[in-house]
């Protein structure tokens, strides 16, 4: 779960990270007021929004004196910023950050994130700050420095200040970044973050350091026994359908395609938006229902994916494991007698007691695209599609 | 032979007095798996599925000789039970278990580094040597003893590319989910180690997904060390960036860990790549049949 850069930036204050201060509001016409209580000539003005490339899309601005942090409020509040990370539909600026501008003498580079090969929280360091760090990953791999956390030992005094001294700092900066390096890693376990991200860490011109940023995505596995953590979501920034999804125990992503799945297992679902899109077709979506599910998990995900008026065929493609065939065909042919779907639908079934399944979809009123193998599946959803559409 | 799991594999069920655990026991029962034991705190001296229940993993291995472990405790539960196998001297721990934070993971793999288990998962479908032995929970009819050894990270399309095989009359040798989350016990190279000095393997089957690099460090390894066949297959090539599908582990994040790239390092690294997941089993039944 990603969280907004000013909810990252209260845990930094919460941990005692030097952040610069800020006022979130919701209506431009607060901004003005948040700037004088905030005090100084320069400001940031930052659109909040759950996607990262803001800069380039016109949700960072600094502004010079509060008329400007004004002006600059009213044009970006309720604008949709389009950035390489929000898709074509982009996303709308519903809250904004004013903050107190830096004076940024040099900016560099810090994350702690999970290193899945060491299985090791990893601290990432990079003199090359305030640009993507993608684009020097590439370019310069030697320009970032790694120091990976001992996980029983916790993050030793000496790893803190090789992060200082790998970012090329001197005098009272080593003893304030490895401070602020053992804080956010404190912040990180803590709060079970998957990955945390100051880009850019700034130093004034007077040398101290600043959390001029800030990036948190939190592990979703954490939330069930964190409510504290679970209150960070923000609902404005997902999709409607995944919030009701994640309700109903599936795993769901909207796409943009017009053939909705329903699939169980997340490789086996991904699998099938390939091949669908190996026969020609677009996935409308991503639909896993889970080892776990019942058959009112399946009802409910097959109303969630017809939900989606985009949807004009839908391809439910069932391995049964621990799911039953019987069950899933019982569950579809359930959610069919309670709402109307006219749309053809493609049915592949194979696995734990598919005969039963099958016989129970031939002896119901209602008519299937029945498939046999994943290919074939997907050449029967595209050929409806085209039929549908024609 | 097979690698993990053999005939020799006496299993303990931790949660085997929950649904899932007790449903998957009879599961496993019925293939012919050893369920020597099952563990549920409080309620030792019952029986389940006529398998004696026991309060703690020590008492499992002390008078069932159990040497494995499978794990249905719930999230918040998982850690300490890989934990208590390790203490009670298991030497594989398969954990189905899905949603164990990934931070818990970190510090309970590092807290049994050094001893002599090996964990598998979380969030797995375990594993299964056809013929000999299934610690796990993937559907046993689909399987047959074979020579072909499988990779994957995911469940069910693990079982969409058995069947395959299966109905190619290409059979397996060892089946792993090593599972879907960041942070697993047990990786691709843990398996491609196992795979390649296994004389009853002759080709490896690498079912991959987008997210982390694990892929990618899987070619570098099949590149230096594997001199047998490898198939490979990667689910996501039609996922979107930023987007978790499904398994915690399956994000394109930073524009890495996109299927394109996965099946380039694997394709240089001299595996033979498919993207057409309905023609996985042909191509590893190709694969063999040019064998020199």
């Amino acid at each position: 779960m990603n969280i907004h850069e000013y909810q990252a930036k209260e845990l930094f204050l919460a941990y005692g990270v030097p952040t610069p201060r800020f006022r979130v509001i919701g209506n431009p016409w607060e901004a003005y007021e948040a700037a004088q209580e905030l005090g100084g000539e320069t400001f940031v003005v930052k659109a909040q929004i759950h996607a990262g490339g803001r800069g380039k899309a016109g949700g960072v601005k600094v502004a010079h004196g509060l008329n400007q942090v004004h002006q600059l409020a009213m044009e970006m509040s309720g604008k949709t910023l389009v950035t390489p990370q929000t898709g074509p539909a982009g996303k709308k600026v519903r809250k904004i950050l004013i903050g107190q501008a830096v004076d940024i003498a040099r900016e560099y580079y810090l994350a702690l994130l999970v290193d899945r090969s060491a299985r090791a929280v990893a601290i990432m360091a990079s003199r090359e700050g305030g640009v993507e760090i993608e684009t020097v990953a590439s370019k310069n791999p030697g320009a970032i420095f790694v120091q990976r956390v001992d996980p029983m030992a916790g993050l030793a005094s000496f790893a803190a200040r090789n992060v200082a001294y790998a970012l090329g700092l001197g005098g009272p900066q080593v003893k304030q970044c490895a401070e602020m390096v053992r804080n956010l890693h404190r912040l990180f376990q803590e709060n079970h973050c998957s990955l945390l991200e100051i880009n850019p860490l700034a130093v004034d011109a007077q040398g101290a350091l600043w959390a001029a940023d800030a990036k948190i995505a939190i592990d979703d596995n954490a939330l069930t026994s964190r409510p504290d953590l679970r209150r960070l979501r923000d609902y404005d920034e997902e999709e409607p359908l995944e919030i009701q999804a994640r309700r109903y125990g599936v795993d769901y992503v909207k796409l943009d395609g017009r053939i909705g799945c329903l699939v169980n297992g997340a490789g086996l679902a991904m699998a099938t938006m390939d091949q669908i899109k190996l026969a020609g077709g677009e996935p409308a979506n991503f639909l896993d229902i889970k080892g776990g599910a019942n058959k009112q998990n399946v009802i409910n995900a097959f109303k969630l994916l017809t939900a989606d008026e985009r949807v004009r065929v839908v391809l439910i493609n069932i391995f049964g494991g621990i799911v039953r065939c019987d069950m899933v065909a019982a569950g579809i042919l359930s959610a069919l007698r309670e709402i109307e779907v006219k749309l053809p639908i493609v049915i592949r079934l194979e696995g734990t007691n598919v005969e039963e399944g099958r016989k129970l979809l031939a002896e119901s009123p209602y008519s299937f695209v029945l498939a046999d193998g994943l290919a074939d599946a997907a050449r029967k959803a595209v050929s409806a599609l085209a039929g549908e559409t024609a | 032979m097979s690698i993990f799991a053999d005939e020799n594999t006496r299993v303990v069920v931790q949660g085997i007095t929950g649904k899932e655990g007790s449903f998957h026991a009879r599961q496993c029962l019925a293939y012919g798996t050893k369920i020597v034991a099952g563990v549920t705190p409080g309620k030792g001296g019952q029986k389940t599925e006529d398998v004696p229940v026991f309060n703690c993993v020590r008492e499992a291995v002390a008078v069932a000789d159990a040497n494995t472990s499978l794990i249905f405790v719930p999230p918040a539960g998982a850690a300490d039970a890989i934990l208590e196998a390790a203490d009670a001297g298991i030497a594989l721990a398969v954990v189905i278990t899905d949603g164990v934070p990934t931070l818990d993971m970190i510090r309970v793999l590092r807290q049994i580094a050094g001893r002599p288990i090996r964990v598998l998962g979380p969030n797995c479908p375990g594993l299964i040597s056809p013929g000999k032995t299934k610690v796990g929970i993937m559907p046993a009819a689909i399987h047959l003893p074979g020579r072909v050894g499988v990779i994957s990270r995911s469940g069910t399309l693990t079982y969409e590319v058995v069947y395959q095989l299966t109905t190619l009359g290409v059979g397996q040798s060892t089946c792993i989910g090593v599972g879907g989350d960041p942070v697993v016990g047990t990786d691709y190279l843990d398996c491609l180690r196992a795979f390649a000095a296994d004389p009853e393997t002759d080709a490896i089957l690498l079912i991959g997904e987008i997210g982390g690099d694990a892929e990618e460090r899987a070619a570098e390894f099949i590149r230096e060390h594997v001199r047998k066949p490898v198939v490979s297959f990667i689910a996501g090539l039609s996922a979107p960036a930023g987007k978790r599908m499904g398994h915690a582990g399956a994000i394109i994040a930073g524009g890495k860990g996109t299927a394109r790239a996965k099946l380039a390092a694997l394709a240089e690294a001299g595996v033979r790549v498919v993207e057409d997941a309905s023609r996985i089993g042909q191509t590893v039944k190709e694969t063999l049949a040019n064998r020199v």
